[in-house]
């Protein structure tokens, strides 16, 4: 079976620096797929170079078909991307902002909402309120909110658990499991929590400067001590 | 560094032997232009000081040149108390009082940031005009103040023509070198850190406020002196010698020509006596091309012509044609201000 | 001598008068705050492309047209006029210093004001508006009818873009594009296309002005210099990324210009222009953002 999402030799720089020495990488259909790695590893860049928010060489296959490098093709191809700090429209309300993750689509926009309400009943309550009031826990749920708005195949995840107390991680990424298993979403998410992370993900990459270290099935490399110890810091 | 600094000196010398020497080789209406560009030169050699050195901009000097040259005007008919005072002597009282109103505007420029600051001044050059408007019985309204035809003091023998080319030259000369050692100075080297970096600068405690202001003074200082000049030159002053246009032009000028190069400031200054005093002859000019014939009436070709070349020089090359220049041609084009 | 003889009738027309000037100063203020918002920069030629299009709708009714038939047609080439500015020009600069894009809007605003002068000639000439000059009875005092036209074509025009911005998809992409240009291109929004068709708005808000003014001003190139410089000074009062403080600041600075005009004789009508200045100025050094801007905090 191909794969739903595959990077081949994938570079990415910022200006003149390199950011990505060419990452190969492949996440199934409805497979939940961890990027991790050390700060300025390059996970986060790996997920801009997807969503074609960075300038890469390189391939992406999407569905078959190779990604265009245009920021608004991933989103239009279902790709959702949630980037580090949740990339809410502080000024706008709730609705407005999950009105917006259905940018790409025509039509069902009220019945994707109340999907997302199903999911996060208090987002909901917070419906007209301005998206900067909410609480962290609250944007991020918003943020997941948003990209299923998109009915995407796909959702990037950019470090969730940032700046979230544990307890709403975890209700976070249980809310993300039941998203995955009942929409058949797979999630390519980036974290710096490889415990958490693992426990989660069906297989997993190490990135070290720009490049994979390590991959494999989550069981393996948390099983592995020296790896652990190498490059997730446990 | 030595090296560089006496390519620069030679640089100035020769360029003090060419003023010299340029009358003699050129015809008289010649040197009245060449006059005429000298003053434009003043101005801009100002705004570059304010502009390229403490990074603020100014789209209101015309304004200032109006100071200026409302300064002279007033001096040398009205006068103090009646005496009226000679056409020399009113330049640098003109500058003063020019340089005052840039204090004026200076200190609460330090308070805009650069957009605002930009609105500011375009407000000031679009209401400027109003002034000698509101105060017609002093400044003379709309028909503005005749001054006394520009004329050889001293009983020198050259020409009214050569007689302002030399006065212009000469005071530019000056202002030149006052520029290039004030760059060179302390003042220079704070402001360059300024404009580099204002947080860094505020930060590390240097007198932000002082050089900033002290900045738009001497840039204002430097267009009073060339409105003077000119005003002096044409013989009139009224509300529409210096119109709202020159201020875009004159900031216009230096983003093409570079702050930092001596042929630009040059090349600009031409710019603008061509789009100011010769617009009728440009119209002319293009109607030698086949095909155009325009209307010499409607002269606002020069316009549509500096507008696009404006527009297409600076999405291509952001630091002026006067940067390019300096890439070009390195150490031969005579660089005003040196970066260590 | 500060306030001269008052009749409450003359203040009534100065009032609408003020509302009036006040609505030509919020579409150009309007105008000026939707390019601010998603370019960050002032387009200094707003003026100008107004005046322009103004001229087209000249040239239209000399040629035949009605005012009502050639408004729609000029509106059509403001529009398509602003989204091609952008993408030819602007766009290139975008993303470089504010600076570079306020210089490329002068000689834009240079080219625009030559191009006039070589098409139409520099004189000014009458321009025939679509409100007859006559007055109604409104209360026992004569109002003008244009100024009442005026100021519900532009009351129409305004609360049309604020339905458009608020309930439709496009607008909603438009303010977003705005607000934070990295999250609306991951939502799919055309970040560049939402840029021009802000330009477009603009344009077309400034094509309105225009047509509104002339008639009064009558059209000549340098017709909207001087409604320029009020409405910035409009859209500082209000906050350079407020768009209700643009339509707010413009009423304000026009009751206000109009009355000041007429009760402070110092002002009288030559220092409407240096007041709008000392406004802008006072705004600025007191609330920096305006009466509804946001205030942004430079992090160091």
């Amino acid at each position: 079976m191909t794969a739903l999402l595959q990077l081949d030799r994938v570079e990415a720089r910022y200006g003149p620096v390199k950011a990505l020495h060419g990452i190969s990488l492949e996440v199934a259909e409805g497979e939940l797929v961890a990027v991790l790695g050390a700060n300025g590893a390059g996970k986060t860049t790996t997920l801009r170079a997807v969503s074609g928010t960075v300038r890469r060489t390189g391939d992406v296959i999407f569905r078959g078909a190779k990604l265009p490098r245009r920021p608004d093709a991933a989103a239009r191809a279902g790709i959702a991307h949630v980037p580090e700090g949740r990339g809410t429209f502080s000024e706008l309300s709730v609705w407005e902002n999950l009105r917006l993750g259905a940018y790409t689509r025509r039509g069902g926009v009220k019945e994707d909402a109340q999907r997302v309400f199903g999911y996060f009943p208090r987002l909901e309550e917070r419906k007209g309120q301005q998206a900067g009031t909410l609480s962290g826990g609250e944007q991020q749920m918003l943020a997941l909110g948003r990209a299923m708005m998109a009915r995407p195949k796909l959702v990037l995840l950019d470090e969730p658990s940032l700046g979230l107390a544990p307890m709403l991680v975890t209700e976070i990424f249980q809310r993300l499991e039941r998203m995955r298993t009942d929409e058949g979403i797979a999630v390519l998410v980036v974290e710096q929590n490889a415990n958490l992370a693992l426990a989660h993900a069906a297989h997993a990459y190490v990135l070290e400067v720009g490049k994979v270290v390590v991959s494999g099935p989550s069981d393996e490399l948390r099983a592995n001590e020296s790896v652990r110890r190498s490059y997730l810091g446990y | 560094m030595r090296l560089k600094l006496g390519l620069e000196v030679l640089g100035l010398l020769a360029l003090a032997a060419l003023i010299v020497v340029m009358p003699r080789l050129v015809s008289s209406f010649t040197a009245y232009e060449m006059a005429t560009v000298g003053m434009y030169f003043i101005a801009l050699l100002g705004l570059s000081i304010l502009t390229g050195y403490s990074g603020q901009i100014s789209l209101g000097h015309g304004a200032f040149m109006a100071v200026g040259g409302y300064t002279t005007a007033v001096l040398s008919t009205n006068g103090i108390y009646g005496h009226p005072i000679r056409d020399i002597w009113t330049i640098p009282i003109a500058g003063v009082v020019a340089g005052a109103a840039g204090l004026l505007v200076g200190i609460p420029a330090l308070r805009l940031s650069g957009l605002y600051l930009a609105l500011i001044t375009f407000g000031i050059a679009v209401s400027f005009r109003q002034i000698p408007l509101k105060f017609d019985h002093f400044l003379g309204g709309t028909s503005g103040k005749v001054l006394s035809l520009l004329e050889t003091p001293f009983g020198l023998s050259a020409t009214p023509n050569n007689w302002i080319y030399y006065l212009t030259w000469g005071i530019a000369f000056v202002l030149l070198v006052v520029a290039w050692l004030f760059v060179r100075g302390k003042p220079g080297r704070t402001l360059k850190a300024i404009r580099d970096s204002e947080i860094a600068a505020a930060s590390s405690g240097i007198s932000l406020a002082r050089y900033k202001t002290l900045a738009f003074a001497l840039s204002a200082f430097y267009a009073g002196v060339a409105g003077s000049l000119y005003a002096i030159a044409r013989g009139f002053m009224n509300p529409d010698v210096f119109p709202i246009v020159l201020s875009v032009y004159l900031v216009a000028a230096l983003a093409l020509g570079g702050v930092d190069s001596f042929a630009g400031l040059i090349l600009g200054a031409s710019a603008i006596y061509v789009l100011i005093n010769r617009t009728g002859d440009v119209t002319n000019w293009i109607n030698h091309v086949p095909g155009i014939n325009l209307n010499a009436q409607r002269p606002g070709m020069p316009d549509v012509i500096f507008g696009a070349v404006l527009i297409v020089v600076l999405i291509l090359l952001p630091t002026g044609v006067g940067g390019a220049l300096r890439k070009l041609f390195g150490p031969l084009t005579t660089r005003l201000y040196s970066r260590s | 001598m500060l306030l001269a003889a008052f009749t409450w009738t003359e203040f009534a027309q100065q009032l609408t008068a003020g509302i009036r000037q006040g609505a030509v100063f919020a579409g150009l203020a309007l105008a000026l705050v939707i390019i601010y918002r998603s370019t960050r920069a002032i387009n200094f030629a707003q003026g100008e492309m107004a005046t322009f299009t103004t001229f087209i709708c000249w040239s239209l009714m000399n040629h035949g047209l009605s005012f009502w038939a050639a408004f729609p047609i000029v509106l059509v080439i403001a529009f398509t006029g602003g989204v091609a500015i952008e993408r030819t020009i602007i766009r290139p600069v975008e993303n470089g210093p504010v600076i570079t894009i306020v210089i490329v809007t002068l000689g834009l605003a240079l080219l625009l004001n030559g191009l006039m002068s070589v098409i139409w000639g520099g004189g000014s000439r009458p321009f025939d508006g679509p409100f007859s000059t006559r007055t109604i009875d409104v209360g026992g005092v004569p109002i003008s009818v244009q100024d009442i036209g005026i100021v519900v074509v532009s009351f129409v025009l305004v609360g049309l873009l604020a339905l458009f911005f608020r309930f439709t998809k496009l607008g909603l992409g438009l303010r977003a594009a705005a607000l934070n240009r990295d999250s609306s291109e991951l939502v799919g929004v055309r970040v560049g296309w939402m840029l021009a068709f802000g330009w477009g708005l603009a344009a077309v808000l400034g094509a309105v002005s225009g047509m509104m003014v002339a008639p009064i001003l009558f059209l000549d190139p340098n017709m909207m210099q001087t409604i320029l410089l009020y409405a910035f000074a409009a859209a500082v009062l209000g906050g350079l990324d407020s768009p209700v403080g643009a339509v707010v600041g413009g009423l304000l600075l026009g009751l206000a210009i109009t009355l000041l005009g007429r009760y402070v004789g110092f002002v009288g009508d030559v220092l409407k222009l240096p007041a709008a200045l000392l406004l802008i100025l006072l705004v600025l050094l007191v609330k920096p953002n305006g009466l509804f801007g946001r205030v942004t905090v430079r992090r160091v």
